[in-house]
């Protein structure tokens, strides 16, 4: 409930504009990428695409930067905040979303889908007349088109990947309580630690897909198992990169002495999303790796 | 509901507008902001229509004659695509950027900067989207819903345009929905408690919840049409494992809340104004609160009635067909609570009044040959016929966007300071009620005898009937300029408004003067 309190209205703003230019510009451009990448001609697609990515890196520098510079200068009220917080879960809550898509493809094409084309539910025709050697299994090591990969085991590399991950959610959560308790050393350090093993996650995961693609044959497109593998962690490695960038900006402005125990809601938020895909992480090595 | 103690005064100096371009550009300001959000869309109405008078000037006779099939098949795609994220969705986010603020007694959204990149990520969208109509191999002609494979093994290039506009028209609608969200849940005037509320923002409140949900989801089933169709995976190609009634799985997830993301807030417009004009309280608030939350979580599970026809199983068929059913009884609690609020009103009819009344009979039948469509087996009849393009037409047309004219009728004078020419808004209404029926209540017949949906060409026994619904096709899109003319001649000028130019209105929006100030309530007013 609002506090008996003038509001806080931020003044105007270029940036907004600004970035729905830049986004404008990322989807032409991109579209036009990826038809240009199909035909394999030259043409404006990535040339758009290059343009609308820098102008979306100044708008994000630029209010950022007016962000904080207004956030250091004392003018948000706690109910700005608030809103920050809460904008930011919402925010959370929609990315969950969108892995429960690709989640939930994952599951229809495992216990739905390759099972009535392997003759399942009230489907014996459907395998018998389209493919009557396709064997329903899990992972589909091969499709009913006949393309053969091999399976992604959960040991070794991805069993790593997890505990490095799960470290860090704890390292992270070290950096907070260091932040909230005024222990600026154990922040600085906690929050170190995290970068680094977010950028050792990002790099085993490239290191598994270099083995994904030169040993075991699974590719992005070697049907629906190498699809739901790529997508999701593909997608999560994303945001793994996303939450390590704003990792190393929340660390840079420790460095130049930001952030008080009561007020520091962008390492909050930072945090959270770390947390995040952290969880997502966690499922993912579930139902992607072990099942 | 509500009422206020304190009247807040407002510091004339602070009213100034910055002028020029800029003030649209760079804007904070929630009423610039929803300004531009009504006008874009009245804008993307005039597109979708003129698409729409394409479709019924070529069905107006059997056999092809105006458009080739193919420009016939991305007509009917793209007013679909642009009624629905270019038209009625950011009509409400408009309506939700004038009013909320306005109703909960807050100064502005909660995060204004924001607000203005929401809106702006739209025109660009769009501009995409039209644009790769003049493609070479030429638009989207799947049809809005984009099965697969038809809009990936058989689509042309402008796919890849298509995924990447809806992506950003996502990115817009979840920004505006967190926004309004945390307005709701964080700008509240004290005092003014969830169940103070106006049912407007109640509905609002619970639409942008579903909008945060789902529009992620319509986002990564796109993104897997771009992957099939550009980057060699299969999730809609069996050949791969995969499946294209998965598709259709994912897509629906997002497409059933997504048309109570389109009606849920009509429901909180004509909550508002059926009361003012009968000049009675909402009969059932809390019931409808419920009935809404209610109706929200039931949306989560109907998905597959748009499905019945892809061979699930029997199971799957009866389950949905059950659920779908159950939404019947949280809507029609709140039709009735509407017939309640009227009985014994002192009722006046107002053009608002007049559009709300229609909203309410005409929205039933629309919800009652919904009701026809969920029952499994007659829907194997109906299935993609005319029938169920009458049944949306209903919903959309007569339910949304009625209501969002009724909203337009009934804050207009608090928007602009003036009265708009009632005899000519009046006019707008009777030719519409009309033209609108003669539009689409002709097609339930055709579709009942088995007129295909999304064809440019058919039998001749369909010829009547669907030059009757072309006629009134054109009738209905002349009839909705005579509204852009009222609504100009109001901004421009006329009769003063009072603060409250509607005697039974009830809440906070009418206790500032008309037109609103440039900032309300930079001191939160009391509610009691």
């Amino acid at each position: 409930m609002a506090e008996q309190q003038s509001y806080y209205v931020p003044a105007s703003s270029p940036w907004p504009i600004v970035g729905a230019v830049g986004l404008g510009l990322i989807a032409w451009g991109a579209g036009h990428t990826v038809i240009d990448m199909s035909k394999e001609q030259d043409g404006y697609g990535s040339t758009v695409l290059t343009i609308g990515l820098i102008v979306i890196a100044v708008m994000l520098f630029g209010w950022f930067r007016d962000q904080i510079n207004e956030s250091m200068s004392g003018k948000y009220s706690n109910q700005l905040g608030d809103s920050y917080k809460q904008g930011m879960s919402w925010f959370i809550f929609s990315e969950v979303m969108f892995f429960a898509a690709f989640f939930g493809a994952l599951f229809y094409a495992r216990v739905i889908a390759v099972q009535w084309l392997g003759g399942d539910s009230n489907n014996a025709m459907t395998n018998e007349v389209l493919w009557p050697e396709f064997v329903a299994q899990w992972p589909l090591v091969k499709t009913p088109g006949g393309t053969e990969t091999q399976a992604m085991g959960w040991y070794g590399l991805p069993a790593i990947n997890t505990l490095i991950l799960l470290a860090s959610s704890v390292t992270c959560h070290f950096a907070h309580t260091g932040l909230e308790q005024n222990k600026r050393k154990q922040l600085t350090a906690m929050l170190g630690i995290t970068i680094i093993l977010g950028c050792i996650f990002l790099y085993l995961q490239g290191a598994e897909y270099v083995h994904a693609y030169q040993d075991l044959n699974l590719t992005l497109d070697s049907g629906i198992y190498g699809n739901t593998f790529y997508m999701l962690t593909g997608f999560h490695g994303m945001h793994v990169t996303l939450g390590t960038v704003m990792l190393i900006i929340m660390f840079l402005r420790v460095l130049k002495g930001h952030f008080t125990p009561d007020n520091h809601f962008a390492f909050q938020a930072t945090s959270w999303y770390w947390h995040f895909v952290d969880v997502v992480w966690l499922c993912l090595f579930v139902v992607v790796y072990i099942l | 509901m509500s009422t206020v103690v304190e009247e807040t005064h407002h510091d004339t100096h602070h009213d100034h507008k910055p002028s020029g371009i800029g003030r649209w550009l760079f804007t904070t300001n929630h009423k610039d902001i929803g300004s531009m959000y009504l006008w874009f869309s009245f804008t993307m109405f005039l597109v979708g229509g003129a698409m729409a008078m394409i479709i019924r000037a070529e069905l107006f006779q059997p056999g092809l004659q105006l458009v080739e099939p193919q420009f016939f098949n991305q007509m009917t795609t793209v007013h679909g695509l642009v009624m629905i994220f270019g038209a009625v969705m950011p009509a409400f986010t408009g309506l939700a950027n004038w009013m909320i603020p306005m109703m909960i007694g807050a100064p502005d959204m909660a995060l204004p900067r924001m607000n203005n990149w929401s809106f702006w990520i739209l025109p660009f969208a769009f501009m995409i989207l039209l644009g790769s109509l003049f493609m070479e191999g030429g638009g989207p002609a799947f049809g809005w819903t984009a099965y697969a494979p038809l809009s990936t093994t058989y689509s042309s290039d402008s796919t890849a345009l298509f995924v990447f506009s809806v992506h950003i028209m996502g990115i817009s609608s979840i920004m505006g929905a967190i926004n309004v969200i945390v307005t709701i849940m964080n700008m509240r005037a004290p005092g003014m408690n969830y169940m103070k509320m106006p049912l407007f923002v109640w509905t609002w409140f619970i639409t942008a919840f579903l909008l945060i949900a789902v529009m992620p989801v319509l986002a990564g089933a796109v993104t897997m049409l771009l992957t099939d169709k550009y980057f060699g995976t299969s999730f809609f190609d069996a050949a791969g494992g995969g499946d294209p009634v998965m598709y259709q799985h994912i897509f629906w997830f997002f497409g059933h809340p997504e048309v109570y993301i389109m009606i849920l807030p009509s429901f909180g417009i004509i909550s508002a104004i059926i009361p003012a004009f009968a000049r009675k309280r909402l009969f059932g608030y809390s019931s409808m609160v419920y009935a809404t939350a209610a109706i929200a979580l039931l949306s989560f599970l109907v998905w597959a009635h748009h499905m019945f026809t892809t061979g699930m199983p029997v199971f799957a068929e009866l389950f949905f067909m059950y659920c779908t059913m159950l939404i019947a009884v949280p809507t029609g609690v709140k039709i009735f609570n509407w017939v309640a609020t009227m009985w014994r009103g002192s009722m006046t009819f107002e053009t608002p009044m007049l559009f709300a009344l229609a909203f309410v009979i005409l929205f039933t039948i629309g919800g009652f040959s919904g009701l026809m469509l969920a029952i499994t087996p007659a829907d194997f009849q109906y299935h993609d016929t005319y029938f169920v393009v009458a049944h949306f037409h209903y919903v959309l047309v007569t339910g949304a966007i009625f209501s969002i004219m009724a909203a337009a009728y009934y804050w207009l004078p608090k928007w602009t300071g003036h009265m708009y020419d009632s005899t000519l808004a009046k006019t707008h209404f009777w030719t519409s009620l009309i033209s609108v029926n003669v539009l689409f209540f002709p097609m339930h017949f055709a579709g009942l005898a088995g007129m295909p949906r999304r064809i440019p060409d058919y039998a001749t026994q369909f010829a009547d009937i669907n030059q009757i619904a072309s006629i009134g096709g054109f009738a209905f899109g002349l009839s909705q300029l005579i509204f852009l003319w009222v609504a100009i001649k109001c901004v421009k000028g006329g009769e003063k408004a009072a603060a409250k130019p509607w005697e039974g209105a009830e809440g906070l929006e009418w206790t500032v003067p008309s037109p609103a100030p440039y900032h309300t309530f930079e001191k939160p007013p009391k509610v009691e």
